[in-house]
């Protein structure tokens, strides 16, 4: 019986063609839209903060150089994981990832929870060679991005299009996006308090690479990794050991 | 190649690739101080050398109107030689990867050299440069000879072909240079993207056209999963591309989607990717060019349908296995593990077919190497599709996840599968397209198949061991309750997996590069024996259900 009506859809091209396509939908309709519409799907947390433009610059290095293939940033509810990195990741934590980064491999240790754990001056030399610090590692060194300067004309623009996909910068902060992303790295200067004003005071303002001067790459990244898993305490709060 | 072409389409084809070059002239003054400059410079470079190829042949004598009654081959050859290239190099840029994570200092402290660029190199060379023009340029054969039609027009198959390439060219060079969106599988950045949509669309006309103009009432199985994986691949390209450029003059841009959301519709891609770019399309090439070397029918019509609409509907559930124990809700979870249990009975389905086919004809496997070739991918089809449903139950994932288990699994199915099928298809239908009546050295394509075997067995069972290691390290605990292993100790303990499998993937490697080089002296032998090779191979299609 069904072979005979299959018998005659596979005589018409675009008939074949539409039931391709309807049947190929139906799984993705429903695993993705409700994950927009249920409430639940995404915990509330009245603390989370954004990330400043030096972080989010930070964050496109992290992306540029391919860091998500070795490194997850997604700390699974299972006991060791738990135990090896902190508590598992929760859903709000990259609600303002445009694109997430959890990762699939670690050829590397996860970095959800590294904000903090090393000093700016151990993520510099690791990142300078890591084998410096870490004699086994297999990482590649980075020694370029202490000698790049970090690009920072653009980020106002890049603000902008944050908010475009909903991330809610204000017009303050895209106004003084390139401001803040060199205050940021120079505490002593009379923008820094800018900086802390409008993202939070427990913005990190220092100079990560020990440099207050010049805003490097290796500025933003340090940045960057140094906010890890710290953007809200929600994570912490939450006592569930994992499975 | 051009002297096949009509004055006409000459100068359309000549009027492209100038709206090209002024293109690639626009970006590279608009993105000045932006890596899209860079970009701009690669689409005018490209267009100037595709020009040149079509002005070159400009005065060739026009073909004559009996062309008509031959089908057209031309982009057909020409994406079998591209897709040999792309194998070659981007089999060459994994085997160095792999090399990288043994022996890490071997990045010149250049930025383009470190393994979190070249990667991605990797995986776009293999599965869009190898894998989709071999796709391409198989996909145009079948769908003539089954239609028993010719292509409509002359042009479109070559703009699918140039276009394509182009994007994979845009893509691995911009990795290099720091352009990408860091989707897996989806890297490259907006403008990229939209191209790649245009092709796209032009690639669906131009087959359905084909398929309109059939002499066949039926449309032959392996037109369903051509057509499968070029309508959902469009779909899936679209949907999980959606962006917002930061500007029109810079190449970065920040994806529609965040956080669980983007993590999902990325997996929906990405594993779908696996099922309708690296599955369907191969199934595709399978379905015809198994039953044709191997001289029997294909099995059961029945078996046909029921793994065709299986796949179709089941894959399409299964990305979120890719998100077990994350944040990503876990009714989702649960479905996705559901879902890819039950592909396995499809997929088996599809592997079955295949090897029932072969019943009768096994004493051509054993001394055929292209059959065999044909033969032990539908094997690691079976394998591969077996491990995936397997490594998608919930407590299994657990171990296997973020290891290089995951690793070893992808490549039994693109070494064992993707590569095998195409090359048993290639070394059919080279013959077949340049009208000889064997490929130049039947010696050099065993010794293909046999380090196609010996490289792909070397590297799955490494990364297997590696991966399970890995996977209990991390999770073994002290006496006292504490974890037993840091994660240094893991990666130390990995060191000679990673050495096998880097010598395990240079023996794969070897294998294109002997086998353009058999295909080269092959062209070479039509040449001197013009006229006197075989004539076209029989026009009749097979019939689904025969």
């Amino acid at each position: 019986m069904f072979t005979r009506t299959h018998y005659k859809l596979e005589r018409h091209t675009i008939g074949f063609a539409v039931a391709i396509i309807v049947v190929s939908a139906i799984g993705g309709l429903f695993e993705i839209a409700p994950l927009f519409t249920i409430d639940e799907t995404v915990e509330t947390a009245p603390d989370m903060r954004l990330y400043t433009p030096l972080e989010l610059a930070g964050r496109n290095i992290y992306i540029r150089e391919g860091c998500y293939a070795c490194h997850s940033q997604m700390i699974r509810t299972l006991r060791d994981e738990v135990e090896r990195y902190g508590p598992y990741s929760l859903a709000v934590e990259s609600k303002y990832d445009h694109p997430m980064l959890w990762g699939s491999k670690r050829t590397g240790p996860d970095l959800a929870r590294i904000g903090g754990k090393y000093s700016d001056a151990w993520q510099v030399a690791h990142l300078y060679n890591p084998r410096d610090v870490v004699p086994q590692s297999v990482m590649p060194a980075y020694r370029w991005l202490a000698r790049n300067k970090l690009r920072t004309e653009d980020l106002g623009r890049h603000l902008i299009a944050q908010r475009r996909v909903g991330v809610p910068y204000t017009d303050d902060m895209i106004a003084h996006a390139e401001q803040d992303a060199k205050a940021q790295v120079d505490p002593d200067s009379d923008n820094a308090e800018g900086v802390s004003e409008r993202y939070g005071e427990a913005t990190h303002v220092r100079a990560f690479d020990g440099n207050p001067r010049d805003v490097t790459e290796m500025d933003a990244l340090v940045a960057y990794l140094q906010i890890l898993g710290r953007l809200t305490d929600a994570a912490y709060q939450n006592k569930d050991k994992g499975e | 190649m051009i002297s096949g072409l009509t004055l006409g389409e000459r100068q359309t084809a000549v009027c492209l690739s100038l709206a090209l070059l002024v293109l690639g002239v626009i970006f590279a003054g608009a993105g000045q101080g932006d890596p899209l400059g860079v970009h701009g410079f690669i689409i005018a470079a490209y267009a100037v050398v595709v020009m040149g190829a079509v002005i070159t042949g400009y005065y060739a004598p026009a073909p004559g109107a009996d062309r008509l009654t031959q089908y057209y081959d031309d982009p057909t050859k020409f994406g079998i030689i591209v897709a040999m290239l792309w194998a070659i190099f981007g089999m060459f840029v994994g085997d160095w990867v792999a090399w990288l994570l043994a022996y890490p200092d071997m990045t010149f402290d250049a930025a383009w050299a470190s393994f979190g660029r070249l990667r991605p190199v990797h995986t776009t060379g293999v599965i869009f440069g190898f894998g989709g023009n071999a796709l391409i340029a198989t996909s145009y054969h079948v769908v003539q000879r089954t239609s028993r039609a010719r292509l409509p027009d002359q042009l479109s198959p070559w703009v699918v072909l140039i276009g394509y390439n182009l994007f994979c060219l845009l893509a691995v060079s911009g990795y290099l240079i720091g352009i990408t969106q860091s989707k897996e599988y989806a890297e490259p950045e907006w403008y990229a993207d939209i191209l790649l949509v245009i092709v796209w669309v032009t690639y669906f006309l131009l087959y359905i056209r084909t398929l309109a103009r059939r002499q066949e009432p039926h449309i032959y199985v392996a037109n369903w999963y051509y057509m499968a994986f070029i309508l959902v691949v469009a779909v899936l390209h679209i949907v999980n591309n959606l962006a917002v450029p930061v500007s029109l003059t810079e190449a970065k841009s920040y994806s529609l989607f965040a956080g669980v959301q983007d993590a999902m519709t990325q997996w929906w891609y990405g594993h779908n990717a696996v099922a309708f770019f690296l599955t369907a399309g191969f199934l595709g090439m399978m379905y015809y060019y198994l039953p044709k070397r191997a001289g029997r029918p294909i099995y059961s019509y029945r078996m046909s349908i029921v793994g065709f609409w299986g796949i179709t509907f089941f894959y399409m559930w299964a990305g979120s296995h890719h998100l077990h124990y994350t944040a990503l809700p876990l009714w989702v979870q649960n479905l996705g593990m559901t879902f890819s249990v039950m592909l396995l009975v499809p997929s088996w389905i599809a592997a079955g077919n295949a090897l029932m086919t072969l019943n009768g004809a096994w004493t051509r496997v054993r001394d055929d190497a292209t059959l065999r070739f044909m033969a032990m991918a539908a094997v690691f089809y079976g394998l591969s599709t077996f491990e995936g449903s397997f490594m998608a139950i919930r407590p299994v994932n657990s171990l296997s996840h973020y290891t290089d288990w995951t690793i070893g699994h992808v490549h039994a199915g693109t070494l064992g599968w993707v590569s095998m099928i195409v090359f048993g298809t290639f070394y059919s239908l080279v013959p077949w397209m340049w009208k000889v009546e064997r490929m130049y050295s039947r010696k050099l394509v065993e010794w293909h198949f046999w380090l196609a075997m010996a490289g792909t067995l070397i590297y799955v069972f490494a990364m297997w061991n590696s991966g399970i290691i890995q996977g209990l390290m991390w999770r073994t605990y002290n006496d006292g309750g504490t974890l037993a292993y840091s994660f240094v100790d893991s990666l130390v303990a990995m060191h000679p997996y990673y050495i096998a499998r880097a010598v395990g993937g240079f023996l794969f490697f070897l294998g294109p590069v002997i086998g353009l080089y058999n295909i080269l002296m092959t062209i070479r032998l039509s040449r001197e024996t013009a006229g006197t090779g075989i004539a076209e191979m029989p026009v009749v299609a097979l019939k689904a259900g025969e």
